[in-house]
């Protein structure tokens, strides 16, 4: 799915490149640990965080009893005071039973402390949709995150994104959530050595294009690069904004490359009503609503929880041919209103 | 665990007649009981000013700790300067006893430029770094878990890091109401508490009361202290109305704690004479005799019978006292009322470590904007 590293370049897997950050930053901070379920002995459910047990003994590597609300809140409370935890949730599915300790206290104990207490803290796991895992198993939960103000969400596609994005969580003041994607954990791409923490909120666009914008982030970024070499085939050019941070929001480059193109098709996981999608919406045709030749289009999951069986499943899903269909769709809208002006 | 109380029965010092039980008095100095008795009372006079307020309509909010004084001001005396409290609704006071002003406490009530949460939270969420105090989670028992975690990270510290390990660790102690007793987040501290051997005193204030549902209605369990024993962690039921018994359940599970080994959990009988909140009348749920007979049973009243038969107060002195207490607490709620609001670019302040630029564009769209006089 990534782009082939070339010859001779460093290449990682997208979960090493997560250890590989988390490992840097535990060797450089003595006040980052990790905790969560399976994280120690099992070596992470994901392999995430396999040896940094042996590495750094169970004082910083902690395995939790089945309490996601509780460890959530352990963190909290341990960053309140000084240290820097990282806390890996099993799938971020399993957050909403922590929910209120990352959006009542986590992302607001600084405001309502008059500044007083920070909260240091990363939320990570893998998230969204991961093969046949059912509806309470496969949510985006970006969007719940996203919305939040005092937290920041990060959701990267590639292995150096990964890493650089995780080191910049652990070392930001304020609570973070990094947005993982099973099914991206054993992709590989080029990592070269020494990569530092990246600042959050900058985009990347991936591909280069003239007619549309494809905005995406983590997994979705994939599907639109997907999207985009079969459009590429008709004969249409599309630019591929990968978002990397959804809060902070990379406005900037969404706007430049929709002011390039004049549409604007949004791809991600989870629900279409409100979202990130509807957040990307609303900023676009507010800030360059003169510029665009047609309705900015969401290709999001179907509003339905999300089926077992995998032929369901991947109605539901965002699917490249769905890109391609909602670009087919804003591209004639453009055509005829281009035709309608020139006549 | 100590004689206190190891068979949950409960523990008491003061008895009827005011004097201690010989066998169970910690024997504690008379200044720090002048003190104890000092502050139990300022601390009854701010809540009855503050409802005062609110019924005046100069403050929004107030949740009075009247009746319940005797666990706070006791926390706030045997806690060491390095300790951590992550307290409920009604245990504000004891960052008083700890040192935090007068003046900033009253305008936290306020929420106007003297409040050091820059009118950010509703009253009695006070918090104060300078005196290791973190603020409750209105939702109840968020704090649990969380004063747990503080509790591990100081462990932490003390086995792997930086050296010497401190004279005195710190402790962190964390409050709940029997209400609190009931949620995930009591199940989840419990748990990690004792499996980790954080060195932390979780304190149940078992005041009777969950606004109108009775602690009969909250849990089939006979009595709160038992439910530590399934986790592994030491239950102690101590009369919550009796300060010198407070003082030495509080002293010993810190002293626990400090040695490592482990958490300590009180369930502390006591009863919320006044309403759950200045937005509750409680005659509608609960009857007046049984108010009337917790009444008896006053923290204040009993201590003061104890003083008085240690021949430490008088009449006169109360006299005396009250009349500084007056004079104390007028002065700051005038000082803190002449207060000008908070500053309104204020608003966009440590949302984040740092002003990002979606909050600057909306801080200057707000300053550009003509100021229009509201109440607060």
């Amino acid at each position: 799915m990534s782009p082939t590293a070339p010859e001779g370049k460093r290449t990682l897997r997208f979960r090493e490149a997560l250890r590989e950050a988390m490992i840097e930053e535990m060797e450089r901070d003595e006040t980052v640990f990790l905790m969560g379920e399976e994280v120690g002995h099992y070596q992470g459910a994901y392999k995430v965080s396999e040896g940094m047990l042996e590495k750094f003994g169970d004082k910083r590597v902690i395995d939790t009893p089945i309490s996601e609300g509780g460890f959530a809140g352990i963190g909290i409370g341990a960053a309140m005071v000084g240290l820097r935890p990282i806390i890996e949730f099993m799938t971020w599915n399993f957050s909403a039973v922590a929910f209120d300790q990352i959006l009542n206290n986590a992302a607001k104990v600084r405001q309502m402390s008059g500044g007083q207490f920070k909260c240091p803290i990363v939320f990570r796991g893998p998230n969204a949709s991961a093969r046949q895992v059912g509806s309470q198993h496969s949510h985006a939960m970006e969007h719940f995150y996203a919305t939040v103000p005092g937290l920041k969400v990060v959701a990267p596609a590639f292995p150096v994104d990964a890493k650089g994005l995780m080191k910049a969580a652990i070392r930001d003041d304020n609570p973070v959530c990094v947005m993982e994607s099973e099914t991206l954990y054993n992709i590989k791409g080029e990592v070269p050595e020494n990569v530092d923490a990246m600042p959050l909120g900058v985009a990347n666009v991936v591909k280069q294009g003239k007619d549309v914008t494809l905005v995406a982030y983590s997994r979705m970024t994939h599907i639109a690069i997907e999207a985009a070499a079969q459009l590429e085939k008709q004969g249409i050019s599309a630019e591929i904004v990968d978002l990397r941070s959804l809060r902070p929001l990379d406005e900037g480059a969404i706007v430049k490359s929709v002011i390039k193109t004049h549409r604007c098709v949004v791809v991600h996981e989870g629900w279409p009503y409100g979202g990130v999608g509807a957040e990307i919406a609303d900023r676009v045709q507010r800030l360059a609503f003169d510029h665009l030749d047609a309705p900015i289009l969401r290709v999001s999951q179907l509003d339905v929880p999300m089926p077992y069986n995998a032929k369901l499943e991947q109605l539901v899903m965002p699917q490249a041919s769905r890109v391609v269909k909602a670009v087919e769709r804003v591209m004639a809208r453009g055509r005829s209103q281009a035709l309608e002006r020139s006549s | 665990m100590s004689e206190t109380a190891a068979d949950l029965g409960l523990f008491r010092v003061l008895r009827d007649d005011g004097t201690a039980d010989p066998e169970r008095d910690p024997k504690i100095a008379d200044d720090i009981l002048l003190r104890a008795y000092r502050e139990m009372r300022r601390l009854r006079a701010i809540d009855a000013r503050m409802i005062v307020l609110q019924r005046q309509g100069r403050v929004g909010f107030y949740g009075a700790c009247t009746g319940q004084e005797a666990v706070p001001i006791a926390t706030g005396l045997a806690v060491a300067k390095q300790d951590w409290v992550f307290p409920a609704l009604r245990e504000q006071s004891v960052m008083l006893v700890r040192g935090f002003p007068l003046v900033a406490f009253i305008a936290q009530v306020f929420g106007n430029s003297g409040d050091v949460l820059k009118g950010r939270q509703m009253p009695s969420h006070h918090s104060g770094r300078d005196v290791h105090q973190v603020s409750w989670s209105s939702n109840i028992g968020p704090q649990i878990p969380q004063a747990v975690g503080a509790a591990m990270a100081m462990k932490r510290d003390k086995d792997i890091a930086r050296g010497e390990r401190p004279v005195a660790p710190p402790v962190s102690v964390a409050f709940m109401g029997d209400g609190a007793t009931s949620q995930p987040d009591f199940h989840s501290a419990m748990t990690f508490a004792a499996r980790d051997k954080a060195p932390c005193v979780l304190i149940c204030q078992n005041n009777h009361w969950s606004i109108s549902v009775p602690t009969s209605r909250q849990t089939a369990s006979e009595t709160i202290a038992v439910k530590a024993r399934a986790y592994g962690i030491p239950g102690v039921r101590v009369d919550g109305n009796d300060l010198l018994a407070c003082c030495k359940v509080l002293s010993d599970a810190l002293a626990r704690a400090r040695k490592g080994e482990g958490p300590t959990f009180i369930e502390a009988l006591t009863y919320r004479i006044g309403a759950h909140s200045t937005s509750d009348d409680p005659t509608r749920y609960r009857s007046n005799d049984e108010v009337e007979a917790w009444k008896k049973k006053d923290p204040l009243d009993r201590l003061r019978k104890h003083l008085a038969v240690r021949k430490l107060v008088s009449d006169a002195s109360d006299t005396d006292l009250d009349a500084e207490l007056t004079k104390e607490i007028g002065d700051a709620v005038r000082g803190v009322e002449a207060m000008p609001a908070c500053d309104r670019a204020s608003l966009f302040d440590d949302v984040y470590a740092a002003l990002p630029a979606n909050l600057r564009a909306q801080r200057d769209q707000l300053l550009a904007l003509p100021i229009v006089p509201t109440h607060g």
